[in-house]
């Protein structure tokens, strides 16, 4: 096992030099300098002005220079600093990360809630007009375009039935509520969000879980566990939604990079303060160090999320080795 | 072989399967016919009745330079289901041939190939997409292209697993034996044999082109106007949405339809495709 | 991306105003004397990047920065340039020398005083070169910033230059708050101390920016006790919010301006003329769009009107120069004409002609067609390319148009003279100079001279009237450089837009001045009984 983990680590390190590289070379092919938001279009700023700005940002380097100063930086952790604003790009990403982890941790939790419930009963009642009814909801769950069913729930319930506030993270008063009035403020102004981010997702899963339940209810085992005159509860609930549910690990491990990664779409729509934003902005403006940093954590963690997968999976199915 | 009659009378039974394909009929007829289907220009701008509601002049109401949302929706088809269709050809192409040299060589080619297919898989789909557009300028060629390059990855995987098996049968081994070329054992015997989990992707791979579309054109990285995609007619009715609703409602339910039904075929395709199935 | 404003011009909604409003009830303007307290929420699209006017150059951080500090200089109300934090401004004789008298009842917020040492030094970062500062062009003019005494400071100019006036509208910064530290990544950067009617209270990223009232505000403590900048990127949710009554002032687009009275229940609407252009304008470098001829049929082919009732509905005004009325340079000019007939007559003279019958002109024998390239993100110039798409079309020329993301637009099309039209909008300072726009010496790659203009008798006003300070005559120049432009215009003038926005009706004393709504902000205030939020002081 640890000799099997040493290995994927090594793995990883070449796919990571490959991210970053590939990220490096399409940041440089992609036409705009950092310099444009600041100071194009803008009658006060002259061109000598704007010469200085891209000596400044270090952009009149040669292509390779700036890759070897930036990965000699990334070594020591330092992601460089954001044009936009100066800050360290590190800083700027961990500013994200409880808002988008908040978000999408609770939307896998609904997402299982919500799909393995009707996974198992589309498998076990295969066929039955409710599984049919079930799997035509959740295929139009996955079907609707996302911005255009958050506006219409945001004018729904939001404007008309003035249940829900609209967007944001929090109310503007939040600093002085109490603790539990702090905590049902943040609740409104995630439900929204939180519905919108999970109808799209959890119709994949249910479906893998409905597929994962059919194959585990034929195998052999089961029909043991029938003839030993367990009851239909206990074999379904006992022997097959366990082996049903091992993909899960695998559909969680491949979901870590999304933890982190945001929706662009949902964020812009609920001016909600995510990862999603900060790397649509980032790409816009051309903000290097931003962009890159983004990259390359989100491929960290999609690599990490992998190789935790298959350790899991293994502890978890005793058929499965490596060496 | 594949579309045995059993295989196609179980397709028409599954109700809502069918029901999907013959609203894929619908929309790809539209699509094609769209000139004669269509009652006005769908570029034809009629200023002064700019925004106004259904009617029967214009059954689904006019947009904001008072052009005919029923005829844009119609020529919407066009684009909607060739990007949908071109994007999932490209899928295809680079999934089927990466995953069947991957499978077929093993070896170093095969390390080689998945390591990249990893490194693919590494970033965030929309990142890549964002990434890769800023090199285009946005056109519905691109769009197809940029869909097309991004989705590949998990079907080479399944081409992969797929042709691993197969290459272990004995009509392989046969061949082999019998000196056919390697491109023809790879195309004529054992992509036949894989076709099933590629069909599959195929539908999904649609719905979901269909929709990373849409996507794209709230970013505003669509086609160019006059040409309009449902997505964009969809975005364009963002803006009006609280005072022109059949702007965005029309084209939201031909993206949602779309979808559905794609993914119902996929789904049925599946469950009927799967040698593992012995239930009727 | 929207139009830019320079930040110092940066007055809450937009530069400048006509006058023009739509006020469904004039608020009464003495229901009791005016009380502190309550809240002003209104949103920005993107979030603030520097909140340091020396380095922010977008326009949320303007919007943010042009509360917190002040310039030396600002216009005033009716557009005239006056004193901000100088008691007093006087131009020597030959034009080489500024002196300003500081006011010295002013303090940063951090309590200290303010004096010519913060000018000085505002100054000198300015000029230095490793200050990351769009801003440095006017000052590097300055050949010595001389502090004369505490309360004294005189500019010294190697030449006269009439525009440098307004460039002392930049916002002075604290020396005491940046000494010793790196200016471009200075803690004050995020936390900043000005002098303005409000102190920064808390900013949080991509959510919002708190300011509260300063209470030692040297023109007075304003009466609204916050003032709440929501970042909510998307415009129509930003409507929603304010449908909601979440916001209490947003920009509106011409269709929300026009949408049902019902949804305004609560607020007043205003509409101010701005001082920015929109222009479909040809790349000079290219045949046949160097012809005078050709533009002149495209022009006379283009129904402005159309454009203007289709795309602002109503909500802007057509004039064929660079100047609005409101500009003290203006000159009223006739008015582009619509005959597609005659500007086919003028294409068939040079060379068009539809010989294969397909309806659409052959230019010297061979299909033609031209792309108009815009940015994207601008509806109003997205439509207007649709239009003018439509209009071409009948006279048979065949138009593409190309949208394109802002940066990729700037440096492949416009830095490369890729293009052959582009549609665009300038947002000019209130200073009539727009050397850098038409000048021809002003043509090199990343140079705003991008459609390769080129006239001497423009390029040679354009030089007088920047050196010299006597408005009449400055007056009399750019009035001849708006007549040579009607007889040789730079581009197509489409529209100047106005700017739109709704205000919460609970604001009092709140007035239309021609420079804008917000020029007066310090002294709204809400009435006990509509008081919305309450703070704890």
């Amino acid at each position: 096992m640890f000799n099997y983990l040493i290995k994927r680590l090594i793995y990883s390190i070449p796919i990571l030099l490959g991210i970053t590289i590939i990220t490096f070379a399409v940041m440089y092919c992609t036409p705009g300098k950092p310099t444009d938001m600041i100071a194009d279009f803008n009658i006060k700023v002259t061109s000598e002005a704007k010469e200085r700005l891209v000596r400044l940002y270090g952009l009149d380097k040669p292509i390779h220079e700036q890759y070897w100063n930036w990965l000699k930086r990334i070594v020591a952790l330092d992601f460089g600093n954001s044009f936009k604003d100066g800050r360290p790009a590190s800083q700027k990403i961990i500013e994200r990360l409880p808002a988008t982890v908040l978000l999408n941790v609770l939307s896998i939790f609904l997402m299982l809630i919500v799909a393995i419930p009707i996974g198992v009963y589309s498998a076990v009642q295969r066929y039955s007009l409710l599984d049919r009814i079930l799997t035509v909801m959740v295929f139009v769950c996955f079907s609707v375009p996302a911005f255009w069913i958050a506006l219409l729930l945001m004018i729904v319930v939001g404007l008309w039935f003035g249940w829900l506030p609209i967007s944001g993270l929090v109310s503007f008063n939040f600093e002085n509520l109490s603790f539990f009035a702090k905590m049902w403020d943040l609740a409104k102004h995630l439900i929204l969000p939180l519905v919108v981010s999970t109808l799209g997702s959890f119709a994949v899963l249910s479906r893998y879980i409905r597929s994962g339940m059919l194959d585990a209810l034929r195998q052999d085992y089961i029909k043991t566990a029938y003839a030993k005159g367990l009851s239909k509860k206990q074999v379904i609930f006992n022997h097959s939604l366990k082996n049903a549910l091992l993909p899960l690990i695998t559909i969680i491990g491949l979901s870590i990079p999304g933890l982190i990664g945001g929706s662009f779409i949902i964020e812009t729509v609920f001016s909600y303060p995510g990862m999603g934003r900060l790397g649509y902005d980032a790409i816009m403006a051309r903000d290097y160090p931003v962009i890159m940093g983004i990259g390359v954590i989100s491929a960290f963690l999609t690599l990490l999320g992998n190789i935790i997968a298959d350790v899991l999976y293994s502890a978890a199915d005793p058929r499965i080795r490596y060496k | 072989m594949l579309f045995e009659k059993i295989k196609m009378k179980k397709l028409f039974r599954n109700k809502p399967a069918f029901c999907a394909l013959i609203l894929i009929s619908i929309i790809v007829i539209t699509a094609v016919f769209a000139p004669f289907i269509a009652t006005h220009d769908p570029s034809a701008q009629d200023l002064p009745r700019r925004l106004s509601a259904p009617s029967a002049a214009h059954l689904l109401g006019t947009d904001d330079l008072g052009r005919d949302v029923f005829s844009r929706t119609v020529y919407g088809a066009r684009v909607s289901i060739s990007v949908g269709f071109f994007a999932v050809l490209i899928t295809l192409f680079i999934g089927v041939i990466l995953g069947m040299v991957s499978g077929y060589f093993g070896g170093w080619v095969d390390s080689v190939i998945m390591r990249f297919t990893d490194i693919m898989l590494c970033f965030p789909t929309f990142f890549l997409i964002l990434i890769v557009i800023a090199f285009f300028e946005p056109s519905i060629i691109n769009v197809m292209v940029v869909i097309g390059i991004t989705s590949w990855t998990g079907l080479a995987r399944i081409v992969r697993a797929e042709v691993l098996s197969i290459r272990e049968r004995e009509f392989v081994l046969a061949s082999k034996m019998l000196a056919v070329s390697k491109t023809r054992l790879l195309f004529a015997h054992i992509l036949p044999n894989a076709v099933s989990p590629i069909i599959v992707y195929a539908a999904i791979g649609m719905s979901a082109a269909v929709l990373t579309e849409s996507g794209l054109s709230f970013l505003g990285l669509g086609a160019q106007p006059p040409m309009s995609s449902w997505g964009q007619i969809l975005m364009q009715g963002k803006d009006y949405i609280y005072v022109a609703w059949w702007l965005s409602l029309f084209p939201g339910i031909m993206i949602l339809l779309t979808v559905l039904s794609f993914n119902m075929i996929g789904e049925a395709l599946r469950d009927i495709l799967d040698p593992k199935d012995s239930k009727i | 991306m929207k139009n830019k404003l320079i930040p110092f011009l940066f007055l809450f909604f937009a530069a400048c105003s006509s006058g023009v409003t739509d006020k469904k009830h004039e608020s009464p303007q003495y229901d009791g004397a005016p009380v502190y307290g309550d809240a002003f929420i209104t949103a920005i699209a993107s979030d603030a990047s520097f909140l340091n006017p020396i380095l922010a150059s977008d326009t949320p951080s303007g919007a943010v920065n042009a509360m917190l500090f002040n310039g030396l200089l600002k216009y005033d109300e009716n557009l005239n340039i006056a004193c901000d934090l100088a008691e007093s401004f006087e131009v020597s004789q030959d034009g080489l020398v500024i002196t300003f008298r500081l006011k010295r009842n002013v303090k940063w917020h951090d309590g200290k005083p303010f004096t010519a040492k913060d000018v000085k030094f505002t100054y000198d970062i300015l000029v230095d070169t490793n200050t990351k500062t769009p801003y440095s062009s006017s000052f590097m003019l300055v050949k010595e910033l001389e502090i004369v005494d505490d309360y004294t400071v005189k500019a010294h100019y190697e030449q006269p230059f009439a525009p440098n006036l307004e460039s002392w509208g930049m916002s002075i910064i604290a020396e005491h708050v940046f000494r010793g530290t790196n200016f471009n990544d200075a803690p004050a950067n995020r936390k900043p101390v000005g002098t303005g009617p409000y102190k920064f209270e808390s900013w949080q990223t991509d959510q919002k920016i708190v300011l509260k009232a300063n209470p030692d505000y040297f023109e007075g403590k304003p009466y609204l006790s916050k003032y709440i900048i929501r970042i909510v990127p998307d415009s129509s949710v930003q409507f929603l919010e304010l449908r909601n009554e979440s916001l209490d002032s947003v920009d509106l687009t011409p269709d929300q301006w026009n949408a049902y009275d019902s949804f305004f229940k609560s607020y007043d609407k205003y509409r101010q003329a701005t001082f920015s252009f929109t222009f479909l304008g040809f790349n000079r470098l290219r045949k046949p769009f160097d012809n005078k001829d050709f533009m002149k049929a495209v022009e006379l082919a283009i129904n402005k009107k159309d454009i203007i009732d289709g795309v602002l509905l109503g909500t802007g005004i057509e004039i064929n120069g660079i100047y609005p009325p409101q500009s003290w340079a203006y000159k009223e000019i006739p008015k582009s004409e619509y005959d597609p007939k005659k500007a086919l007559d003028i294409l068939k003279s040079i060379g068009f002609l539809d010989i294969d019958n397909d309806g659409y002109l052959e230019y010297n024998g061979k299909p033609f067609d031209f792309t108009i390239t815009t940015n994207q993100g601008n509806k109003q110039r997205e439509l207007s390319a649709e239009i003018i798409q439509q209009h071409l079309k009948k006279i048979g020329i065949n138009v593409n148009i190309r949208i394109i993301e802002f940066s990729t637009f700037i440096n492949q099309y416009i830095a490369k003279r890729e293009f052959d039209a582009v549609i665009i909008g300038w947002s000019t300072t209130l200073d009539p100079d727009q050397y850098s726009l038409w000048h021809s010496g002003q043509t090199a790659p990343r140079q705003y001279n991008f459609l390769s203009y080129n006239n001497p008798k423009i390029d040679k006003l354009l030089e007088q009237a920047r050196t010299t300070f006597d408005m009449g005559k400055r007056k009399k120049m750019y009035h001849e450089i708006q007549d040579i432009m009607y007889e040789d215009p730079p581009c197509i003038f489409l529209y100047f837009p106005d700017s739109l926005s709704a205000l919460h009706k609970r604001f009092r004393d709140v007035k239309d001045f021609p420079i804008g709504v917000g020029y007066n902000f310090i002294e709204w205030w809400t009435p006990r009984a509509e008081v919305k939020y309450s703070f704890q002081e």
